[in-house]
């Protein structure tokens, strides 16, 4: 992969536009092949139309802005992306997550930390007593400024569980996906997370990493990757952490852009189909999470979000939340969702088959 | 254009049933067994496949084994490596026969 250096929206690029790259990927057919609508391979499974089960997590993007632009990033996020969540959306936020009995709170982005209110944000989630707040660090913002530095130490004090992009335990992966020197400042960024405890069994500070492929391709099995990686970074940098999660990349924002480039599309789609997992499917994460974009709005899931498919439901902003049953509703599906589906399953917590 | 090896064709390969049905079953769900975990992990055993496809130069096994190793968490240096044991294997079965030349050399030339 060749490294982006602006994101797809400050390039004018077509595949900015999520109704564009809803025709593309609606497309059934691709350079002769015919690729069944997902629809169909849920039918088969007897899961169509596709319901949520018992709300769990909320997981919330707080912005597009990033100090990094991934070459796969589905957000398309970068540093020239000015979108993120205002403290009024925020509060409305924290009155729908007490409402809605969620065990876990998932902070994401862009690079969530980078929100001017994320630290007023963190402390107020806290205050509401759930079981779990995450968040979506990637490593380097942790470096890339002076008033980062002491992020660690944030997060031990609120008992954040962090987890952390590392697509792989070289260099030459991670760069390549990530940006140049990603993967030294990461290394760096793992090492102050551990000296304050993060990774350490006995700590209950829990660091895990995320493993997607840095190409055309399916991730590895979860616990074989996960091996390799403690080897690695252990051995090398003296690194430790607790769990690796396997994620496959969507065919949406960035990542399609690399596919219908490199000429990959219909393949990589064939591969997503051909490994369709029923009990992956039974298993996706838009069952029992709900997630909310920086302008407030809800999404079955991160993806649906930055393809503009907002909740199928009457109520679609967070400030409606608890008005009417979020839960009661049919959740979108395209052919993207072949992703969470293929394999071992994919979800922002790993494989879920 | 017409050409002896297609890349589609890599997708057709489980249609060489419909010419003779029993023998593939067999030869597929043995292929299946094959590269299950075992005494080698399904990782070793990719590594391996995509050396002897280098050695019998097969097209077809080679985008399938690069693609394979990848999605097993190998990296370029672990492919390339398992290249380089297939060729080592390879010129050394040229080389080694150079003792069979310096046996006939000696035995003919003063």
């Amino acid at each position: 992969m060749t490294t982006a250096t602006k994101s797809l929206k400050s390039r004018h690029s077509e595949f900015a536009d999520s109704y564009f790259q809803l025709q593309v990927i609606s497309s059934t057919a691709q350079n002769g092949h015919a690729h069944l609508q997902f629809e169909k391979k849920l039918e088969e499974s007897g899961l169509y139309p596709l319901r949520p089960q018992k709300l769990e997590i909320f997981q919330i993007n707080l912005g597009k802005m990033c100090n990094q632009v991934c070459k796969h990033c589905h957000v398309d996020a970068g540093p020239d992306r000015k979108e993120i969540m205002t403290r009024e959306t925020m509060e409305q936020c924290l009155i729908a997550i007490r409402q809605s009995g969620a065990h876990t709170v998932d902070l994401t982005g862009g690079a969530p930390e980078m929100n001017p209110d994320f630290r007023w944000f963190v402390k107020e989630i806290s205050k509401l007593g759930v079981e779990k707040i995450i968040v979506r660090c990637n490593l380097t913002i942790i470096l890339a400024n002076k008033k980062y530095h002491d992020l660690p130490d944030f997060f031990k004090e609120h008992g954040i569980e962090v987890v952390s992009s590392l697509p792989f335990y070289n260099s030459t992966r991670t760069d390549a996906q990530r940006g140049d020197g990603v993967f030294e400042k990461s290394i760096q960024a793992l090492k102050m997370l551990n000296q304050v405890g993060y990774g350490a069994e006995a700590s209950g500070l829990v660091l895990n990493l995320v493993y997607n492929p840095s190409g055309a391709f399916l991730p590895p099995s979860q616990s074989t990757l996960e091996a390799e990686y403690k080897k690695r970074l252990e051995s090398h940098f003296g690194i430790r952490f607790n769990s690796l999660f396997t994620i496959t990349n969507l065919p949406i924002s960035r990542f399609l852009e690399y596919l219908m480039e490199t000429g990959n599309y219909s393949d990589y789609m064939d591969k997503l189909i051909q490994a369709f997992n029923p009990v992956a499917a039974a298993n996706v994460m838009c069952r029992n999470t709900i997630s909310v974009g920086w302008d407030g709005y809800i999404y079955d899931c991160d993806f649906n979000q930055m393809l503009d498919l907002k909740v199928n439901h009457p109520l679609q902003h967070i400030a409606d939340f608890g008005k009417k049953d979020i839960q009661d509703r049919d959740i979108i599906v395209n052919q993207h969702c072949y992703g969470c589906t293929a394999g071992a399953g994919s979800s922002c917590g790993g494989a879920t088959a | 254009m017409k050409t002896y090896y297609n890349p589609e064709d890599l997708k057709k390969f489980s249609n060489v049933g419909e010419f003779e049905p029993n023998l593939a079953k067999k030869f597929f769900d043995y292929y299946g067994d094959v590269f299950k975990d075992g005494a080698l992990t399904a990782r070793e055993k990719s590594l391996i496949a995509l050396a002897v496809a280098h050695t019998v130069q097969c097209p077809y096994c080679i985008d399938a084994y690069t693609v394979d190793t990848l999605e097993k968490g190998c990296d370029e240096a672990q492919l390339m490596e398992a290249v380089h044991v297939a060729v080592a294997i390879r010129g050394g079965a040229s080389l080694v026969h150079s003792v069979q030349m310096m046996n006939k050399v000696k035995e003919v030339a003063m």
